[in-house]
């Protein structure tokens, strides 16, 4: 679980540097004011991420600016770093209790990067309504404990399904919001 | 899909200035379950209304059994709904003057069945879908779920090669709207129907063999976006 968390702070980082070149302390401020209203991010998790993505080649020094404290990195993304943000984005998650953060900041990284935000929630729609289907057959050939036990996932994945029908009626709008 | 048993292609329909359906697109094969979902006013029930010939597109092509269904005559398409077609509401819509069994043997009467012929499979229909004790009574003396498996029964009875099913849990509770899925779906196998499947409930539609979705009139099939 912490190996998949430390792997989408990368491709959000990397997906908000995608709109431009800057600085760990300004992609730590446009990560905590877009999707860390109740964790910020640590300063020392910004700068191991860049260093693990600079390694990966996913990002570049755009260049470096020497003041009169510790000298300040300015980080641009790669061809590669654009292509892995756009294989993340493209692939949907295992549907998953709680999963709505991690939808939500693809999301955002889509409009924000002018990719189809619908088109992850059609993929992600799609990988739900498959592990449904493999519940509801469980279910009918189950007897009545596992029908209760396929219900109780069917009911949280008709959850995360309502909200994906949800945000996507609200696109239009959530566009409007992150573009101010 | 070239074996596709019904299908539609490039649908357009407005209602007055309202675009419901703009490019819509849709197949089924024999004895598949795919189900329609979408938002309200997305134009889902308006696409099955024009895929069982109830409604005509404004333009598009409906291909049935290898039959041109827009082209055909609204009696030819009346004829075809009555012979091949059975039909599945969200409250049943059963005729209230009737007994539950003659309601379901009614698309067999209209078929012009001998009235004992077709109770008789009527009821056998109601056993299937077990409801038999209910026969002599009418729909206002049995329950909302009683009701929709009855309307199963009458949808089935003339051994329909597509169901047409809009919304046909949407007024019953969780474990009703599951029995009657379950019974809906077993039965159709069991004669190798197609169901088309009108819902907005994932539960329901995951009951299907795949699903598209229909977005402001356009549709997307999700077997091939995934």
């Amino acid at each position: 679980m912490r190996i998949v968390l430390v792997m989408s702070i990368g491709h959000t980082l990397l997906g908000l540097l995608e709109s431009g070149p800057c600085h760990g302390y300004d992609l730590k401020r446009s990560f905590d004011e877009r999707f860390g209203r109740d964790r910020a991010l640590a300063y020392g998790q910004v700068y191991s991420t860049m260093s693990r993505l600079l390694k990966n080649g996913l990002v570049e020094i755009d260049g470096l600016e020497s003041g009169g404290g510790p000298e300040r990195k300015r980080y641009a993304i790669t061809d590669a770093g654009v292509t892995d943000v756009e294989q993340w984005l493209g692939r949907p998650e295992t549907p998953e209790p709680y999963l709505q953060s991690t939808l939500y900041t693809k999301v955002v990284l889509a409009l924000l990067t002018g990719r189809d935000a619908a088109d992850i929630l059609d993929t992600q729609r799609a990988e739900h309504l498959t592990m449904m289907r493999e519940l509801t057959r469980r279910k009918i050939d189950g007897d009545l404990g596992d029908r209760l036990i396929c219900d109780h996932a069917l009911f949280h994945l008709e959850a995360d399904l309502r909200w994906l029908e949800l945000t996507a009626a609200r696109l239009g709008e959530l566009t409007l919001e992150i573009r101010k | 899909m070239t074996d596709s048993l019904l299908s539609g292609h490039d649908l357009h329909k407005t209602y007055g200035s309202t675009p419901a359906l703009a490019g819509a697109e849709f197949t089924i094969r024999s004895g598949e379950v795919v189900a329609i979902m979408g938002p309200s006013g997305s134009g889902k029930s308006t696409l099955l209304h024009c895929l069982a010939g109830i409604v005509r597109p404004d333009s598009g092509t409906i291909r049935y059994d290898g039959r041109d269904l827009t082209a055909m005559s609204d009696g030819g398409r009346s004829a075809l709904r009555r012979s091949d077609f059975g039909f599945v509401f969200q409250f049943g819509q059963l005729v209230p003057e009737l007994t539950c069994l003659e309601n379901v043997a009614l698309p067999l009467r209209l078929n012009a069945v001998k009235r004992k012929e077709a109770e008789a499979r009527g009821l056998e229909w109601m056993e299937r879908l077990e409801v038999a004790d209910l026969a002599r009574k009418r729909p206002g003396e049995i329950s909302g779920g009683q009701g929709q498996r009855i309307a199963v029964a009458r949808a089935l009875v003339i051994r329909p090669r597509v169901v047409f099913a809009d919304e046909p849990t949407g007024a019953l509770d969780s474990l009703n709207g599951e029995r009657v899925m379950q019974l809906l779906i077993g039965a159709a196998r069991s004669t190798d129907a197609a169901i088309v499947l009108v819902t907005h409930e994932a539960r329901i539609a995951a009951y299907s063999d795949r699903e598209i979705v229909v977005r402001d009139g356009r549709s997307r099939d999700m077997a091939r976006a995934a």
